[in-house]
C-alpha cells in the first residue's frame, strides 16, 4: 500500500540535530550498547521502541550525559549535537542538560511553587534579566506545556498538588524553560490516564514545530501516533531506523516485526 | 493452519482471530470456485436446476463477505494490527471484495443461464466458455493457495495467466460476433452468451486481484509491472471477419 502524504505528519526537515557513531555503553562488564550508529532529525520526533532492557534509556540518556551520573557507566564513541562532541572535555554537563531538556516517566516536580517549578532552571541559568522577564518566561513555559490555563490563577500553589497529567505537563514546561534544542522523553505518559496522555501527544506533536523531540516509550502505538521516525532496540543493537509508516507496515527486519507484533521472538 | 504463520502471537487468542478470518476466506474462496464451475455446467448441459442452486448459493457467499468484514472490524478495533498482521486483515478485506463479485458473475451466468436454455444452442460456444471458466477456477484456487501458504512466486504465475483468459475472452467475443452477423436470429443469445464470456473475463481480473494482494502481504508492496493485456476488444470494429 502506498504511503498516504499527511501534511501534519510530514517530516520537515532533513536537517540532522544529533548524530551517534560507533556508540558503545557498558554498565562495568555489560556492554548495554552496541555499537549504535543514528541521525536524529531536527524538528522531528524519534521513538525508540524495544523491550525492556534493550537499552533506548540507555542510550536516550547517552543524549544529555545522563550517564555521567552513574560511576559504573562507561560511553564511548562519537556523539554530537549540531556537529559538536558532546562527550568533548570542555562541554559543561549542565550546560548541555539545558540545551537538551529531559522529561522522565514519573511526573517529578520540585516541591516548590508551579511559579518556582517554571523558573528554577531559567533562575539558575541566568537567563531573565529581572521579575517581569521572569514572568514572562514562566508564562511562556506554561503556555508551551499546554497547561497555563489550569495553573494561571493558582501559580503560588505547589506543584506537587496538580494531578498526574498536570504534573507532567508542568515538567515538560519546565524543560522547556530552558529553551531547549532537543527534548528527551523517558516514557512520559505512562504513569497517566488515556486523556492526559492524549494531551501530552497533542503537546508532544506541538513541540515539535520547535524542537527535536526523542521519545522512548513502551507503547507501540504511542510510537506510532507521535513520531515521524522510529527506532527498534533490542538487545543493545539498533536493529532497525526509519520512516515510522513503514516500521509499523513493513518492517524490514523480522525482529522488528517479532516484536511489533507481538509475537515470541 | 499455523504452519504457514510466522511465530505464534505471545497473546495465543489473536492467532485465533486472524486464523478465523483467513479460514472464512478459504471458505468463501471454496464456494466461489464451485459457483464458477456449476454456473459454467448448468450452461454447457442445460440444467436449469444446477442453474438455480448457483443463483441460490450467491446469499451464503455474500452472507460469508458480512462475516469476514466484522471480523476483520474487529481486528482492527481491538488489536490494532501491525505490520504483517496488519496487511493480513487488510487483504483480508479486499480478498473477501473480490470474491464476492466473483460469486455476483457466477450468479449472473447462471441467470442467462436460465433464459439461454430456452433458445436453441449456439454451436461450440458452451464448451468454450465451460474452458474459459475452468480456467479461471484455476487462477483462482492458485491465487487462493498461494494467499494460504504465502506464496508469491504462485501469485506473480497466476497473474500471467490473466491474459490466457483475456484470449479466450477475445476469441469468443469475435465468434460471436460472426453468429451474429450471419444470422440476426442468433442476436439474444449471443448477446447472453458474450455477457457470460465478459463475466468470466471480470472474474480472471479479479483473481489477478487477489494475486495481487498476496503479493502485497509477503513483500509489503503492490506489484508495480505492467502485466500482459490481452482484452483488445474495446478497440475492436464490427466489420471484423
Amino acid at each position: 500500500m502506498y504511503d498516504t502524504p499527511n501534511l501534519e505528519n510530514k517530516v520537515v526537515t532533513n536537517e540532522t540535530k544529533i548524530s551517534a557513531r560507533g556508540c558503545q555503553v557498558y554498565y562495568g562488564d555489560t556492554h548495554a550498547i552496541k555499537d549504535v550508529d543514528v541521525d536524529i532529525e531536527d524538528k522531528t520526533v524519534t521513538a525508540f521502541i524495544g523491550p525492556s532492557g534493550c537499552g533506548k534509556s540507555t542510550f536516550l540518556r547517552c543524549l544529555n550525559r545522563m550517564n555521567d551520573t552513574i560511576d559504573v557507566c562507561r560511553v564511548e564513541g562519537d556523539i554530537t549535537l549540531d556537529g559538536e562532541d558532546i562527550y568533548d572535555p570542555k562541554v559543561d554537563p549542565v550546560q548541555l542538560r539545558a540545551k537538551v531538556g529531559m522529561v522522565f516517566q514519573k511526573p517529578n516536580p520540585f516541591p516548590k511553587s508551579i511559579y518556582d517549578n517554571i523558573a528554577y532552571g531559567p533562575r539558575i541559568h541566568g537567563l531573565a534579566k529581572n521579575k517581569a522577564d521572569l514572568d514572562d518566561i514562566v508564562e511562556k513555559s506554561l503556555r508551551r506545556g499546554a497547561i497555563w490555563d489550569e495553573v494561571k490563577d493558582r501559580l503560588d500553589a505547589p506543584g506537587t498538588g496538580l494531578s498526574g497529567g498536570q504534573q507532567q505537563r508542568l515538567c515538560i514546561a519546565r524543560a522547556v524553560a530552558t529553551e531547549p534544542e532537543v527534548l528527551l522523553m523517558d516514557e512520559p505518559c505512562s504513569a497517566l490516564d488515556p486523556i492526559a496522555t492524549a494531551q501530552v501527544e497533542e503537546l508532544i506533536d506541538e513541540l515539535r514545530q520547535d524542537y527535536s523531540v526523542v521519545i522512548v516509550t513502551h507503547s507501540m502505538q504511542q510510537a506510532a501516533r507521535v513520531s515521524q521516525k522510529t527506532a527498534f532496540f533490542h538487545l543493545g543493537n539498533l536493529v532497525e531506523y526509519g520512516e515510522t509508516g513503514q516500521i509499523f507496515t513493513n518492517p524490514q527486519d523480522p525482529r522488528t516485526e517479532s516484536y511489533i507484533t507481538g509475537r515470541i521472538g | 493452519m499455523s504452519e504457514f504463520m510466522k511465530d505464534p502471537h505471545i497473546v495465543k487468542s489473536y492467532d485465533r482471530d486472524l486464523e478465523t478470518a483467513q479460514a472464512l476466506i478459504m471458505k468463501m474462496g471454496g464456494l466461489v470456485e464451485a459457483a464458477i464451475l456449476e454456473a459454467a455446467n448448468s450452461l454447457e448441459n442445460r440444467d436449469e436446476e444446477l442453474a438455480e442452486r448457483v443463483r441460490e448459493g450467491d446469499r451464503a457467499i455474500d452472507a460469508l463477505e458480512q462475516q469476514i468484514n466484522e471480523e476483520a472490524a474487529r481486528l482492527l478495533a481491538l488489536r490494532q494490527p501491525s505490520a504483517g498482521d496488519l496487511r493480513t486483515v487488510l487483504t483480508v478485506m479486499k480478498i473477501s471484495g473480490n470474491l464476492e463479485r466473483v460469486g455476483d458473475y457466477a450468479k449472473n451466468m447462471a441467470k442467462r443461464t436460465g433464459v439461454l436454455v430456452q433458445m436453441a444452442p449456439i454451436d461450440g460456444s458452451t464448451g468454450a466458455i465451460r474452458r474459459m471458466a475452468k480456467a479461471v477456477e484455476m487462477m483462482m484456487k492458485d491465487a487462493l493457495d498461494a494467499y494460504i501458504q504465502r506464496d508469491a512466486e504462485l501469485a506473480q504465475d497466476v497473474r500471467l495467466r490473466d491474459a490466457e483468459v483475456d484470449q479466450m475472452y477475445n476469441a469468443l467475443f469475435r465468434q460471436f460476433l460472426t453468429f451474429m452477423l450471419e444470422d440476426p436470429r442468433n442476436i439474444t443469445a449471443c448477446m447472453h452468451l458474450h455477457f457470460i464470456a465478459k463475466n468470466i473475463e471480470r472474474m480472471g481480473d479479479h483473481a489477478t486481484s487477489i494475486a495481487d494482494q498476496v503479493i502485497y502481504l509477503v513483500t509489503g508492496s503492490v506489484p508495480e509491472d505492467e502485466r500482459p493485456k490481452a482484452d483488445r476488444t474495446a478497440f475492436e470494429t464490427h466489420d471484423t471477419p
